[in-house]
């Protein structure tokens, strides 16, 4: 059957965006493969969850008392709790606004030894919002343990 | 008791958007014209009820009505006024409120001007937009009642969270909002053409205006929350790729194709079913925007608190609007196709590449913001997608482009030529080529830098030979109608803006360091001294306020006063400093004392330098104003006969008319 200008433009038009489709769709899942960060609490990365990423998100609680500032440069320690575990944090540079003890908050980096090492820190945007994804992680990791509880538990361990 | 009349006005307003959206559909179905005629009246009633909603909503905020549980969590006796009437839309409830009130401001614009349109298409135009009023006013009334009562009534109130006592989120909400609900209008119309069967050009051309105001509006809101993220959030960055500026950024994207595939269908006739689906999908995609952002189904640098069961009637809300409208468009679809045939070297080509490739751009931007929704969906742990994703993959398809721009507006409609586009290339290649090669100098050999250069020399001299072409061409009062200056004015805001970003972005210096008082960094040729941290107060807070000389080759260029802010809450804020210019910004923020009992010893600062990235700002109102000098054109107004069209038409010899390519 011959085409008409008709069909044949439309023809045209199906076909580029078959093109642009699959180019875009090969690219979006190479940047994807790329570019996943998980989010793990501490205790999900003390049970070896973490083994497998390169770079992850952690997130929980500030613990107490836990922030150490370096004198003489932009260094802070602080230790990131959750109802089962914690881990050492190391970051270089200036916290937010609403980083201080108790605090949920996410930090992107990766395992140097038994320590994380952040590249960067973020806290949560007032005071009565946990992020969702932050909350439901924790809550997965140890079914329904109050986190504010954990955190109070772990202040006073030895 | 004022309160409880809002709460009524909103409840009579909702049953004027039903009457508003059934009676003329079953009017227009029937042809009966008395039920079509309630369109208009039922319109303006319901704006006249949202506007007194609204209205007393801010009244009880400037009289400090605690009693209201909205205005006791939002201000407090101690916020200036102007910050109070932003509150109205600082939080969930009222920032809704604001949404039906821009869709009735918008309703009663589209009534007034549409007397020309024939009567069924625009009572059904007017009865969709009911539909939508409906479909918020409902969520209002049944899940977010702003005028809810808090008793007993406390002596004061909380705040406004701090993050949003700025200028420019002061007026970021309703610009992005005029935004996102101008899209209702193309919707509406689109709705209305698949519901007739029918889709005229003349209509078409009657609706771009519209879409141009509200994409203008989008821009604007969209320049403004990034000006915001750069002067407020203390980081300095402008654009994050954040889920809340994403949810924003894809119905600009599909906008930008609207607006020209409608240009396509109102000139030539054809692309007539695409245009219709980008009309819906960029209006469910400003749907999203406001399920995304208000909903905390995600998690965002800048999430504010929410109710995530809201979410679930916003997500019943879009599924019914995305769902239906589909559903219309795959029945009725192929009775509106139609059009002329064109040549694989046309105008509509370009176009419908441009098209493409900011479909794919506002495909890539959702798959990639919804990503760790269907991750949670299937089960594959809690995903973020980082922003080098959206970093690699926008710019890759933005490249065709940026580099077909020039191109566009010297092909004509349905073939056109070869030899002027070569010789365009060569022209504005040249140019773009010797100017990288001088900038080289400049800029140190950083390559992203020399394609910041080429790319505005490249767009800026495309754009320019047009012009050129134009004032030689054409006869006087010809040359530059509204509706080409817009296009030409947002083509170089495209220039402009892409400079800025790579410019700044490859420039830029930033810097985080520990100072003591007295001592002194240098960066891009400035040095910063710092003077040391005071105490100050404003109206409704008390600030750790630094001071910091900036001094070039000995002589001073500015002193600068970061700020940390503490709200009567405890909420702390910084409050950065900028030094603005054309050519580089200076940006100070502070970040903490090295020692919380010693404010006035060493701090933690944030030493910036940033060449160029005002031009970012300046391309993005470069594109709005195009919008909106396009929207003026007299031709969209003035009703031709089919007759005198074809007239006109046929008296343009050279075919390159008034476009907003």
């Amino acid at each position: 059957m011959p085409m008409n200008p008709t069909r044949k433009r439309r023809l045209t038009i199906v076909l580029s965006i078959l093109a642009a489709a699959a180019v875009a769709a090969v690219l979006a899942v190479l940047a994807l493969q790329n570019n996943m960060n998980y989010l793990l609490t501490p205790s999900q990365v003390q049970s070896g969850e973490a083994a497998s990423y390169s770079t992850f998100r952690l997130g929980g609680m500030v613990k107490a008392g836990s922030i150490q500032r370096s004198s003489d440069s932009l260094k802070v320690t602080f230790t990131v709790v959750d109802a089962g575990g914690a881990m050492p944090v190391e970051y270089t540079g200036i916290l937010p606004d609403l980083f201080r003890d108790n605090q949920s908050v996410i930090a992107t980096g990766h395992m140097d030894g038994a320590r994380f090492v952040a590249t960067e820190v973020l806290a949560k945007h007032d005071e009565t919002y946990m992020p969702k994804e932050l909350k439901d992680a924790m809550a997965k990791a140890h079914e329904g343990k109050q986190v504010e509880e954990a955190a109070a538990a772990q202040d006073k361990m030895p | 008791m004022t309160p409880e009349l809002g709460q009524l006005a909103l409840i009579l307003a909702m049953l004027l958007a039903l009457a508003q959206s059934v009676l003329p559909l079953v009017g227009a179905w029937r042809g009966n014209r008395a039920l079509m005629a309630v369109a208009r009246p039922a319109a303006a009633g319901q704006a006249v009820f949202v506007a007194m909603a609204f209205g007393i909503l801010a009244w009880a905020f400037l009289r400090f009505d605690f009693s209201v549980q909205y205005v006791a969590d939002n201000s407090n006796l101690a916020l200036p006024w102007y910050y109070r009437i932003a509150a109205v839309w600082g939080a969930h409830e009222g920032s809704l409120l604001l949404w039906i009130l821009i869709l009735n401001v918008w309703t009663v614009a589209l009534a007034a001007f549409s007397q020309k349109l024939p009567e069924v298409f625009a009572s059904r135009v007017i009865a969709v937009m009911g539909l939508i009023a409906v479909g918020f006013l409902a969520f209002i009334i049944f899940t977010s009642n702003p005028f809810g009562r808090l008793l007993p009534m406390p002596g004061d109130g909380a705040d406004l969270n701090p993050v949003l006592q700025d200028p420019g989120m002061t007026f970021h909400p309703p610009m992005l909002y005029m935004g996102y609900v101008g899209f209702s209008v193309a919707f509406a119309f689109s709705i209305a053409a698949l519901l007739g069967g029918e889709l005229e050009q003349a209509w078409v051309r009657w609706a771009r205006p519209w879409t141009n105001v509200a994409w203008a509006f989008l821009t604007c809101g969209i320049v403004a929350g990034s000006w915001w993220a750069y002067a407020e959030l203390g980081w300095g960055g402008w654009w994050f790729w954040d889920p809340v500026e994403n949810a924003s950024f894809m119905p600009w994207l599909v906008g930008v194709a609207l607006i020209h595939a409608q240009a396509v269908t109102e000139k030539r006739g054809s692309l007539r079913a695409w245009t219709i689906l980008l009309s819906i999908f960029a209006f469910s995609l400003s749907l999203l925007g406001t399920f995304l952002v208000r909903s905390g189904v995600l998690t965002s640098v800048h999430a504010f608190a929410s109710d995530p069961r809201r979410g679930v009637f916003i997500l019943a809300f879009l599924t019914i609007v995305v769902g239906g409208s589909l559903l219309l468009y795959a029945l009725r679809a192929p009775k509106v196709l139609g059009g002329k045939p064109f040549k694989v070297v046309s105008r509509e080509t370009a176009l419908l590449i441009s098209n493409l490739m900011f479909a794919v751009a506002a495909a890539m931007v959702l798959l990639g913001t919804l990503f760790p929704l269907i991750g949670d969906a299937l089960n594959l742990g809690r995903i973020s997608v980082g922003p080098p994703y959206f970093g690699f993959l926008f710019p890759l398809l933005m490249l065709p482009v940026v580099l077909l721009l020039p191109f566009g507006p010297f092909l004509r409609w349905g073939k056109g030529d070869a030899p002027v586009l070569k010789q365009l290339l060569l022209r504005a290649g040249i140019a773009a080529a010797a100017c990288a090669i001088v900038a080289a100098f400049f800029v140190d050999g950083q390559p992203k830098a020399i394609a910041g250069v080429a790319a505005l020399v490249w767009l800026t001299v495309g754009v320019l030979l047009y012009a050129l072409k134009r004032w030689r061409e054409m006869p006087r009062g010809r040359r530059y109608p509204a509706e080409m200056a817009g296009m030409l004015l947002a083509h170089l805001g495209v220039g402009v803006f892409v400079a800025g970003v790579l410019l700044s972005e490859s420039l830029s210096v930033t810097r985080d360091v520990r100072m003591a008082p007295g001592e002194t960094q240098h960066i891009g040729n400035y040095d910063f001294r710092f003077d040391g941290v005071h105490h100050t107060t404003g109206p409704n807070w008390t600030a750790d306020q630094g001071v910091v000389t900036v001094t070039r080759n000995g002589s001073e260029t500015t002193v600068m006063h970061p700020q940390k802010r503490t709200y009567p809450r405890g909420q702390v804020q910084t409050e950065s400093a900028v030094d603005a210019g054309v050519t580089r910004d200076l940006y100070v923020a502070l970040g903490e004392p090295m020692d919380a009992n010693d404010i006035e010893g060493a701090w933690a600062l944030r030493l910036y330098y940033k060449p160029f990235i005002r031009w970012i700002w300046a391309g993005g109102l470069l594109m709005m104003l195009g919008g909106l000098v396009c929207a003026t054109d007299k031709r969209f107004r003035i009703k031709r006969s089919a007759k005198a069209e074809a007239g006109a038409e046929a008296a343009d010899g050279l075919q390159i008319q008034e476009t907003r390519a």
